[in-house]
């Protein structure tokens, strides 16, 4: 059997899955971050979009401007107690299914300011998938995290939580 | 007609019926604290007739990190983390301001060498701040590709902060008193392979925007800023210097050995966006200019004063000597001491004037740190740019103001 009818004969096969696999897998593979930048670490984030690590081989290149049209918050610095009703509420704007990256100390724990100003950790007003240690993380590190929340999501399958 | 604001934040817009020119009524519209292009979380109040901006109010404070009254519980060497942090695009420049400031204080002066390597970190800092402003601007503006070249020489920028210091962006190498360390050999061939190919990029840069139609009608005639305006709100760097006054830290008041390299202040008489453009590209050239100088004539000798009191001893004294054990314990657990009194020193950073006011009442930790950013003061022009201009040219217009708002909120 030569190569062409090789081809051609792949299209004639069938594969069995789950539904929730192939839906894991669809998810996984374009995780859409909304583009919401507050510190140090939207720069190391912006450096994660471009070509030097290049995010879009994960399929996460797509920073969308709206959170209607987002399915990972990466919550890049330092959280204030101004800025943390609005966080909510950009998380309240995300169709579910969502996650959340929390990206670098400050967002994570609040860091090195322990003071009055900023809240110890986004945990406190959203739910957080995965941490990020480092200050600002290199963007290796926010690539790793999201393969991280890839294997998640593609072992969460159909179901939404 | 009272409207509470959304993220009930308790700023409340007042609509008070006014009337535009066509006899429509004003708009308010909030613009941030999450957009796009705000540069991170600057929120504005903006009142439009149609799509002019008639008013233009800047509500800050969405990232207010209480960096200063964090120094006044830290040491006097801890401080310098917290510098990195709040203009987090020139964390070096932050460094040497604080560190300027303490050493004045102290009546310390640091070795040449150590001048010459906070001119090259300083430099270098410049560079990849301008070099993200770029990125970012063209993105707002619409040229999309621009951000993938300029983020290429960030990398690298990078890559020499992690040889020099360990880490990418705040490299806390400045210090009270010297630098972390002696630059590696390699960072010196590294520097060299930069200051030869940068020139190139640099043109690159201009090839993509200078002469491209969008972007010239995008930012000619946009967000003028009349000389005297500049003088009146206190603005400094590129925006300044846009407005076709030569003012420059490093030259009118040189620090840190800035007053041995040769090299032109950037002016341009513009007064627009694009002006402000072209002094930055210029600025880039000179910094690559001051980079190589600094590189050529390099001094020898140590990097850090020789005061046990204000630096730990190197490493191999702690074996040999108990002066040394004591002297490393107490800095460790106590700090130094800077002489009571207060000092304010201004340094040339990406942005302009950033200055830092230290008291000290004579022990261990700063009675009172505090920054007088450019980035909040060159926000208040933002209003007399932006008016009368179309909402979309508000984004060219926070762009050139080139703000960091951890700069301005702190």
């Amino acid at each position: 059997m030569g190569l062409e009818d090789l081809v051609d004969s792949l299209g004639q096969n069938v594969l069995t899955t789950t539904v929730g696999k192939v839906i894991g897998w669809g998810r996984g593979n374009s995780v859409w971050p909304a583009q919401f930048g507050l510190a140090c670490c939207a720069i190391e984030m912006i450096s994660t979009a471009t070509a030097g690590v290049d995010i879009a081989r994960f399929g996460s290149e797509a920073m969308r401007a709206s959170p209607r049209q987002a399915d990972l918050m990466i919550v890049s610095g330092r959280v204030s107690q101004k800025m943390a009703p609005i966080l909510r509420t950009i998380y309240d704007q995300m169709p579910e299914p969502k996650w959340v990256i929390s990206m670098g100390a400050c967002a994570s724990t609040g860091g090195v300011f322990n003071n009055y100003a900023l809240l110890q950790g986004v945990d406190k007003v959203v739910p957080v998938d995965v941490y990020i240690p480092g200050c600002p993380p290199r963007p290796e590190d926010l690539l790793n995290a999201l393969m991280i929340l890839q294997e998640r999501i593609k072992a969460q399958g159909i179901v939404t939580r | 007609m009272s409207i509470e604001d959304a993220s009930g934040q308790g700023v409340t817009i007042t609509q008070t019926g006014e009337r535009g020119a066509f006899g429509g009524e004003l708009l308010t519209v909030n613009f941030g604290p999450h957009h796009p292009s705000t540069h991170g979380v600057l929120r504005l109040i903006v009142d439009l007739d149609g799509e002019q901006v008639k008013r233009v109010k800047p509500v800050i404070g969405y990232l207010h990190t209480g960096i200063e009254k964090q120094m006044e519980a830290l040491r006097w060497q801890q401080g310098v983390v917290c510098t990195d942090r709040h203009d987090y695009l020139s964390p070096p420049i932050n460094n040497l301001a604080y560190a300027l400031a303490v050493e004045r204080l102290m009546g310390v002066e640091v070795p040449p060498r150590a001048q010459a390597l906070r001119v090259i970190m300083c430099e270098l800092t410049r560079l990849s701040s301008h070099l993200v402003w770029l990125g970012t601007s063209g993105i707002e503006l619409g040229a999309m590709s621009v951000l993938m070249y300029c983020f290429r020489e960030r990398d690298t920028i990078m890559d020499m902060n992690e040889e020099i210091s360990g880490f990418r962006m705040h490299t806390s190498y400045i210090r009270p008193g010297g630098v972390m360390a002696d630059a590696t050999p390699r960072f010196f061939d590294m520097l060299a392979k930069f200051v030869r190919e940068m020139p190139r990029h640099i043109d690159e840069y201009e090839d993509l925007l200078t002469m491209n139609p969008i972007w010239r009608s995008r930012t000619i005639g946009i967000g003028r800023l009349a000389p005297e305006v500049a003088k009146v709100v206190g603005a400094s760097g590129p925006m300044i210097r846009g407005s076709g006054i030569a003012w420059d830290l490093r030259k009118v008041m040189p620090y840190s050995g800035y007053e041995n390299y040769d090299f032109e202040v950037a002016t341009n008489d513009g007064c627009d966006c694009y002006a402000r453009y072209l002094v930055r590209i210029q600025e880039m050239r000179e910094a690559v200019k001051i980079l190589g100088q600094a590189l050529d004539r390099l001094p020898d000798g140590p990097v850090n004063v020789d005061d046990r009191k204000m630096l730990p001893p190197p490493r191999e004294e702690l074996e040999t000597s108990m002066e040394a054990v004591i002297h490393h314990f107490k800095l460790f657990t106590e700090g130094y001491s800077v002489p009571p009194g207060d000092v304010y020193v201004a340094v040339e950073s990406g942005r302009g004037e950033n200055g830092c006011y230290i008291v000290s009442d004579g022990t261990h930790k700063p009675r009172r740190v505090k920054f007088r950013s450019a980035s909040f003061v060159n926000l208040q022009a933002l209003e007399r740019m932006a008016l009368n201009h179309m909402i979309a040219d508000l984004v060219a217009i926070i762009g050139t103001a080139d703000t960091v708002l951890g700069d301005v909120d702190r």
